[in-house]
């Protein structure tokens, strides 16, 4: 570090630091906090079924819950891109790039 | 119709009984009868910042078990006619503080009062829980220090979810920014969030800004509602707090930092 970058350094102040530090943990937080209960069992129930036809990890099933208007929205996306099938080429998911799929309720 | 007003935070130690006492004392000023509740079962210390502990013989709980009745309870207050304090009990079963109990004893205190000012205990377990369940209106009491604001953020979700007027459908609990412990010339410097930067991250109305201030040591330490303090800043901005918690404008003062005076640096502050 030379001295003009010494003398001269944008000094970042500790407010800004913290202002920015609450804005991320407070958008992750207030994400979560409407999720109904079920959600994180209904998550792994669903990546059971679903790996019993072809191979994925967790953290390629999502599901959220969302509003589009006056009703809700459960939106699963399932990422099977290169996933590979286990048993079955006649379920026809050799090819699908992603399955989106979309359930309403209540 | 009376209301009720929960003064709430989540953290522990950013003022809300300072404020809960204030804020009663200022109302009570203002003309209004008002009642300030202490919810903090088990740690009684309302008393103690309104300066009657040694007036205390029947509390909140021993008139919801029916012991007492509400006036034999009720302190009222020596400096003001229109407040009255309600202290709770040491006792250290926490589940005393029932909801029923509760919901019966403010129905009687609404009779009497135009304000109900319940000061809620830090956290979110079943004191804090209680306190906030009534509301109409919640003063969140905040310092511009990011655990607290955070926590407020959660007492502001759960006043959303879990209120009375929340399981109701009935109009949401008014919500009200009250940002204490400001030390504007630390914010000057950037080395504290301001103002602005904690109302754009909650998102609620701002109802005051409550500067640090050597008064609310001395008000805590003689027993005295720092409003009834009006020649000290602190004083003077809960006084302005509650004016517009009234419905009046009124402009924020103590955001900036003091111009100290040569003769204030030279003699020491007033």
């Amino acid at each position: 570090m030379g001295l003009y970058e010494l003398l001269f350094r944008p000094h970042r102040h500790s407010a800004a630091i913290a202002k920015e530090r609450l804005k991320i943990v407070l958008a992750h937080e207030r994400a979560g906090r409407h999720a109904p209960d079920f959600l994180p069992k209904l998550q792994k129930e669903l990546i059971d079924v679903v790996c019993r036809y072809v191979e994925i990890r967790e953290d390629m099933i999502r599901v959220n819950l969302g509003k589009s208007g006056e009703t809700s929205l459960l939106e699963i996306n399932i990422e099977i891109d290169g996933a590979k099938p286990i048993l079955a080429p006649a379920l026809g998911l050799a090819g699908a790039a992603t399955a989106g799929s979309r359930a309403k309720s209540g | 119709m009376a209301k009720v007003v929960v003064i709430t935070s989540g953290k522990g130690g950013v003022g809300k009984t300072t404020t809960a006492a204030a804020f009663a004392a200022g109302l009570a000023l203002r003309g209004h009868k008002t009642v300030v509740i202490d919810f903090d079962v088990g740690l009684r210390n309302l008393d103690l910042i309104m300066g009657c502990e040694r007036r205390v013989v029947f509390d909140f709980i021993n008139v919801i078990n029916g012991d007492a009745n509400l006036n034999q309870a009720l302190i009222k207050d020596k400096r003001n006619d229109n407040l009255f304090i309600f202290p709770t009990s040491q006792t250290r079963d926490k589940d005393a503080l029932r909801r029923e109990g509760v919901d019966r004893v403010l129905d009687e205190l609404r009779q009497q009062f135009d304000y109900i000012i319940c000061d809620s205990p830090a956290g979110i377990e079943h004191g804090a829980i209680t306190a906030l369940y009534f509301a109409d209106s919640a003063i969140i009491v905040t310092n511009p220090e990011v655990s607290s604001v955070r926590d407020s953020d959660r007492i502001i979700g759960i006043l959303a979810s879990r209120s009375r007027r929340a399981e109701r459908n009935e109009p949401p609990v008014e919500l009200h920014l009250l940002l204490t412990r400001y030390d504007p010339p630390r914010v000057a410097k950037g080395e504290m969030l301001t103002v602005e930067d904690v109302k754009e991250i909650l998102s609620i109305p701002l109802l005051g800004v409550i500067p640090e201030s050597e008064s609310v040591l001395r008000a805590s330490n003689t027993g005295t509602p720092v409003a009834f303090d009006s020649d000290s800043p602190a004083g003077r901005a809960y006084l302005d707090a509650v004016a517009r918690f009234l419905g009046e404008q009124r402009e924020m003062r103590f955001v900036k930092p003091e111009r100290r005076s040569l003769f204030r640096v030279l003699f020491g502050r007033a």
